[in-house]
């Protein structure tokens, strides 16, 4: 069996990003697996431009974002396979993988990076009412469909659920000649950026209904139409809101899965909010030298957050290798409550972390004029206003090192949202 | 001219052939959509019963015990998925525990072998995750499941290989009694044949009564099912029914023979004989009913629900044999569940009328197996790496979540009767069925199609008829091309 210092799964943003920054840190032997016949993930589809103003300061395309990273990992010379889908991968880092030209084959990690990134939620998922005929796509396929394959999916578009991939096909829809006549939204905002909806709909005069939903979809063989209706605040259809709309198309844009079957079977803890595994300071999760980054970690509205959070996944998983995450220490776990959804890292360990520790999250709700506040076991240390907090915008906090290793018997960080 | 034309490639219509295709006879099925297992077979609980539910010397009774009895056997030759994995029946209170004893003496009556009455303990044993409610169960250890869509497509391969002639896209709109023979009218021309099997399942009213004038009657009773993530698929191991009490029927919670779980199914009698929609009065109704037997119901990890047709007859009768007053008609009329149970015993008893009347002679060169399509999940690394090196499309995952392969795609298209749309790869191959409800996996079967069956994209369909999944170029792709 072959042997890799680090086997990193998925060679989207993620990946790549990981790959780069783990070689940089001195680890020679590395394996990127990419099931596509490309390397570059999702952003492949993502023409639009609007990707990496934080890492480059410039506005690229999706792929002009992939190729820089690309460039990068094949300059480092970089070992990958392309068309291989990785099958398992077991407790002690056997990765289990396939193509059509090495078959199944296994390879033995000393570390691995999980970043497979994120599935669309289905209409399944949803368990929306009516008919199931042809017209019904999720936003991704319908983007794949586009920007990849050249064929419209559709000419009178309904769109349910306003998240960014949504948004952008509503304005690449339109572009493409097709009428997107509505963006139902379940809840009361948008689970998209807000640069999206002005840029995506505003801009076009595509309409955003906020607290709708289908309750209906009709068409036996291709889809001929779909009914909305407004939602109360439990998100339950009001009777005599229902409003008819005649469509070929729905699209859906109501959510993305960290796609986590291979972290599971290895016996990864998993946060329930995320859905993502359960991470530490390191990214590393419940198992030893097994990081996460990316999507897979939990879902990111910025690409250049992952590369960056992708890259400090890269560097801890050379230290491993190298010996260099010290033992010991002790675990503080972090606390999402008030309004705060999730944290990634879910724990940290004082002594294994840099100087300087970005931790990331999401809040439950839209709040306005609140403050984002940190304690440290009962005692307020950080608070922060902000106008706006949506769930649509990921939320971080910068944690320093010195001051955590300075405060006397902390037991737990907590984060929330306060509106003083 | 026909000996025999079966109006209906659905399981009863397709065990009808496989069974009648022994014989030197002259046979073809007509079937109005693209595929075979398109309507009721389609859309069920995909449970083989075991036969104590039908009423005691019905011919449901009768064909439902023998039709399992058969089913093994016929897994076996013909190569589809079936399991024994007994079935449960539980009675939530204590006054209608004698309704199990009621249920028992029917089953044995009916001839269903091993049934047991099992004590509120044995029952929590065998399911845990039942309700603290239980107060017992009638247990039927011969209860399976079966991949409706394989067993059906295996029958229609093997009467096919047999020498049966499939026309599909074909749609009966009369049939008038000639000299001696039947003139079957279709949207794409006259038919003619000296016997006419009636499997037409929900339409076996209208095509019944084009020829008699002892006019039947059947109504399309829906049922929605919500398919539960693999994740929760052995939430139970058993089919577990509720009792039937004055509260109603209630539904079953079962696995499904790919390791997913099915809750469903309602009730309710429908005009439209393609209303194949479900409701979210149907739906809710049925996580509520579900919550009645199963605790904790993971209902959050539904992965998609549909609705199927049950073809109910009023008498809750099938309706099998000759018309008394259309001489060479046969009917199999009226099949709802347990029809997918009964499919092989329909098949082996229509076919027999069929041979007496027709005084048919066996085949010699019967061939009575058929090979399914290769898993190449089921083979050992080093097999499977030789499959990939004479085959590479063994090698490529198409479809990630039910880990597909695109040599499995291939077998599914080019194998007789193959596939021809995205419907028609997913009921074959399982691409398409899983968790993401083949949001990945759809544009990449949908190049296979076009590049195997020489299809424009546009010409390719979900299920067929008008359901194309793309409606042209993008302005861009189509400037220049």
């Amino acid at each position: 069996m072959k042997t890799y210092d680090i086997v990193i799964v998925g060679g989207g943003p993620a990946g790549l990003a990981a790959a780069a920054s783990a070689k940089k840190a001195g680890i020679d032997s590395i394996l990127i697996l990419e099931r596509d016949k490309e390397l570059g993930g999702i952003l492949n589809q993502c023409i639009h431009n609007g990707f990496g103003l934080h890492t480059f300061k410039e506005e690229l395309t999706g792929p002009e974002y992939a190729g820089r990273f690309i460039d990068v990992v094949k300059e480092l010379g970089i070992e990958y396979l392309l068309n291989t889908m990785v099958m398992d991968i077991s407790g002690d880092k056997i990765v289990t993988a396939m193509n059509r030209t090495d078959g199944m084959f296994q390879v033995q990690a000393k570390a691995v990076i999980l970043a497979m990134g994120c599935r669309e939620r289905s209409r399944g998922a949803l368990n929306i009412p009516g008919y199931r005929p042809a017209g019904i796509f999720s936003a991704g396929t319908a983007q794949r469909l586009v920007n990849m394959e050249g064929y419209m999916p559709g000419r009178e578009v309904v769109i349910l659920g306003s998240g960014d991939i949504g948004l952008i096909m509503a304005r690449r829809m339109t572009l493409e000649g097709a009428k997107v006549k509505v963006v139902a939204e379940l809840m009361p905002y948008s689970g998209g950026l807000k640069r999206n909806i002005v840029q995506c709909l505003n801009d076009y005069g595509i309409p955003l209904k906020l607290s709708h939903t289908v309750v209906d979809i009709r068409g036996k063989e291709r889809l001929e139409g779909i009914t909305l209706a407004q939602v109360d605040e439990k998100g339950k259809p009001i009777p005599g809101t229902e409003e008819d709309y005649t469509c070929d198309t729905l699209l859906l844009s109501v959510g993305l899965i960290p796609e986590n079957e291979l972290s599971r079977g290895m016996g990864v803890e998993m946060d329930s909010v995320t859905s993502g595994p359960v991470v530490n300071e390191s990214l590393e999760t419940s198992i030893p030298g097994v990081f996460a980054c990316g999507n897979v970690l939990h879902v990111h509205d910025l690409v250049d957050y992952v590369s960056e959070e992708a890259g400090r996944a890269g560097v801890n998983a050379a230290k491993f290798v190298k010996g260099e995450l010290s033992e010991g220490g002790k675990d503080i776990p972090l606390i999402a409550t008030s309004g705060a959804r999730y944290t990634v890292p879910r724990h940290i360990n004082v002594d294994k972390m840099d100087d300087l520790l970005t931790v990331r999250f999401r809040v439950g709700a839209v709040f306005k004029d609140s403050y984002i506040s940190v304690y440290y076991n009962d005692e307020r240390i950080m608070h922060r206003k902000k106008q706006v907090m949506a769930p649509g915008e990921m939320e971080e906090i910068i944690l320093q090192k010195e001051k955590l290793a300075a405060y006397p018997d902390l037991q737990s960080i907590t984060v929330k949202i306060e509106s003083e | 001219m026909y000996d025999v034309c079966i109006i209906g490639g659905g399981v009863t219509g397709c065990a009808i052939a496989r069974e009648l295709s022994r014989y030197q006879v002259n046979a073809c099925v007509i079937e109005k959509c693209e595929d075979v297992c398109c309507g009721t077979s389609k859309a069920n609980s995909a449970i083989v019963h075991a036969g104590f539910d039908a009423a005691e010397g019905s011919l449901m009774a009768k064909m439902n015990v023998e039709g399992n009895r058969l089913m093994e056997q016929l897994s076996k030759d013909l190569d589809f998925p079936f399991r024994r994995n007994g079935s449960l029946v539980v009675c939530m209170n204590k006054e209608d525990l004698p309704g199990l004893q009621t249920l028992y003496e029917r089953g044995v009556k009916n001839g269903v072998p091993e049934l047991r009455i099992l004590s509120r303990e044995e029952t929590l044993a065998m399911e845990p995750n039942l309700s603290d409610e239980v107060q017992g169960a009638l247990y039927a250890p011969t209860g399976g499941i079966v991949c409706p869509f394989n067993l059906t497509i295996a029958l229609a391969e093997n009467a096919n290989a047999n020498g049966v002639e499939f026309r599909f896209d074909t749609e009966v709109t009369g049939i008038e009694k000639a000299d001696g023979y039947y003139e079957i009218k279709t949207d794409k021309g006259t038919v003619e044949t000296r016997c006419v099997v009636n499997a037409a399942g929900v339409y076996s009213d209208a095509i019944h009564n084009m020829v008699s004038e002892n006019k039947i009657k059947i109504t399309a009773r829906r049922g929605d099912y919500c398919l539960l993530d693999r994740s929760v698929g052995d939430y139970v191991s058993h089919t577990v029914f509720p009792l039937p009490t004055k509260l109603g029927k209630g539904v079953l919670v079962s696995p499904t023979i790919h390791g997913n779980l099915i809750v469903g199914p309602t009730a309710i009698d429908i005009e439209d004989k393609e209303g194949t929609n479900t409701t979210k009065a149907g739906l809710d109704d049925l996580i509520s009913k579900a919550g009645m037997t199963v605790k904790n119901l993971p209902i959050r990890q539904v992965i998609t629900s549909f609705a199927g047709l049950r073809a109910h007859e009023d008498g809750h009768e099938f309706i099998i044999g000759e018309v008394a007053d259309a001489e060479g008609f046969f009917d199999a009329a009226g099949i709802e569940s347990p029809g997918l149970s009964s499919a092989p015993a329909i098949g082996i008893a229509v076919a027999g009328m069929l041979r007496d009347k027709l005084d048919l002679a066996e085949k010699e060169d019967f061939i009575a197996t058929r090979k399914g399509i290769l898993n190449p999940a089921d083979l050992s690394i080093d097999e499977r790496n030789e499959l990939i090196r004479k085959q590479p499309a063994y090698g490529t995952i198409i479809c990630r979540c039910e880990s597909v392969t695109e040599g499995e795609i291939l077998d599914a298209i080019h194998r007789p009767l193959g596939a021809k749309s995205l419907d028609g790869v997913k009921r074959r191959t399982r691409a398409g069925m899983g968790r993401c409800q083949a949001g990945f996996c759809s544009p990449r079967t949908m190049e296979i199609l076009e590049r195997e069956l020489h299809m424009g994209m546009e010409e390719i369909t979900k299920s067929g008829g008008a359901s194309a999944i793309v409606t042209g170029r993008t302005k861009s792709q189509g400037q220049e091309g």
